[in-house]
């Protein structure tokens, strides 16, 4: 099995690691780099709880090696809040109750991370569109959508 | 779960990663998009002693009008395809396509070439191709070659690639005034494979009369299908509810799906005449309207 160096900027800092070939970038950034913020659910492609955005683009962490993602920007979870502050999406489920048991939670927002940054004001159908690839199994999807409403909302 | 070990690689032309194919032969794969490979080696139902990851290969991802064709880059990701105005206006037969694959978050990795070169009977492009008409080019040591797609797959996950061949663009003909199409999916949610589907792409002549027909099955058997014996009767006629109705029979006629958890055959094959029927409807409406 080959091995390889690679780089990633994970929310913001640098990591250089030698990776096995075989390693999914979801244990690189949880087993290796100890952010456990990012989740495993179903491990198959479905949840989408292992979301991360990785170049501007949500994806599902457990369906991607971590040497694909050599020379990448990757934000995570624990990437969103900046210096103490909450980011609006993280106020958003907050303030609408937009988790029950929270397992899918990071993929949530990592997957409307990447719509707001792509549409500034998505509209219902489109939040509804967007997060069609993460299961909420307490079927929270209502006030999922009020907190990416919230967010959408203000400044960020 | 994880993958059973492999060596990677990430050539950076399409030269060297022909080079790797052909040095390795049935022990390489071509790693694309990753999004059905990489679930089928976390499953081990699918092994590979290398992975050749044409990820880094610059200029295989593109969407462009050329000679009278739309050209498709192989490494395409699905996403480019359901965000582009030019599709969504002059393809919609490829938007409807490109939005019922599996869910926004796999669409962002996942490739259109992946998704032909799979060669998964329930993978929705094949079909889509089929109606178009499109070719595929494979580009192996001796350069390019065409394959039409209704030759392009030989059966269950199998393709007329050669090994050490990568699929590197399709070719749809540019669709003639009074062209329209549509594709129509039936899934039990978002991200499932189709129960059943099917493209249908039209071409009207001056009178209303159908002057080309091409009508594409998903999850219809152990290939993607071609409805020739509905595409024949369409042509020459016009189009109305009788002769919808007629050639959907005829398409359903084509289908030899298998029993799963998503449905008996009796219930697919129905659906198909359903979902072609649907298709053809829709794609009368957009002929029309162009």
């Amino acid at each position: 099995m080959s091995k390889h160096n690679i780089r990633v900027t994970i929310n913001g800092a640098l990591h250089e690691a030698q990776v096995d070939s075989r390693l999914l970038l979801v244990h690189f950034l949880r087993d290796q780099l100890g952010l456990t913020g990012t989740h495993i659910g179903c491990d198959t492609t479905h949840c989408g709880a292992c979301t991360v955005v990785v170049d501007l683009e949500p994806v599902k962490s457990c369906t991607m090696l971590a040497v694909q993602a050599d020379g990448s920007a990757i934000i995570t979870v624990e990437g969103l809040e900046r210096d103490g502050q909450l980011h609006p999406l993280q106020e958003g489920f907050w303030h609408e109750h937009g988790l029950q048991c929270g397992f899918c939670t990071p993929g949530m927002l990592m997957t409307a991370y990447g719509l707001l940054g792509r549409t500034a004001t998505p509209s219902e159908p489109e939040i509804r569109h967007a997060i069609s690839g993460n299961l909420c199994r307490c079927t929270g999807y209502v006030n999922i959508v009020k907190s990416i409403q919230y967010a959408a909302a203000r400044p960020r | 779960m994880i993958p059973a070990p492999f060596d990677y690689h990430a050539p950076a032309s399409l030269a060297d990663a022909i080079g790797l194919l052909q040095l390795h032969g049935d022990d390489a794969k071509v790693l694309s998009g990753g999004q059905s490979l990489l679930p089928l080696l976390k499953l081990r139902l699918a092994s590979a002693v290398h992975l050749v990851d044409i990820g880094r290969i610059p200029g295989l991802e593109y969407l462009k009008e050329e000679g009278g064709y739309l050209k498709i880059g192989g490494r395409t990701r699905e996403s480019v395809l359901e965000r582009s105005d030019l599709i969504k206006t002059k393809y919609p037969i490829l938007h409807d396509t490109a939005i019922v694959i599996a869910d926004p978050l796999v669409r962002n990795r996942a490739t259109v070439g992946g998704n032909l070169a799979h060669a998964d009977p329930a993978n929705d492009h094949p079909a889509t191709m089929l109606a178009l008409g499109a070719e595929v080019i494979a580009t192996g040591r001796n350069g390019e070659r065409t394959i039409a797609i209704n030759r392009f797959f030989t059966g269950l996950f199998a393709t007329a690639l050669e090994p050490g061949e990568i699929l590197t663009e399709i070719r749809i003909p540019i669709p003639p005034p009074r062209s329209g199409g549509a594709y129509v999916k039936l899934e039990r949610k978002v991200g499932d494979f189709a129960t059943a589907a099917a493209a249908a792409q039209l071409t009207l002549g001056a009178n209303g009369a159908i002057e080309r027909a091409g009508i594409g099955l998903t999850s219809a058997g152990p290939t993607p299908i071609k409805a020739v014996d509905a595409e024949r009767f369409l042509i020459g006629t016009t189009p109305d509810r009788e002769t919808i109705a007629e050639a959907a029979r005829l398409a359903a006629r084509a289908a030899s799906p298998s029993p799963d958890r998503r449905g008996s055959v009796e219930y697919k094959r129905e659906m198909a005449r359903v979902l072609t029927a649907r298709a053809l409807t829709k794609a009368v409406e957009r002929a029309r309207g162009n």
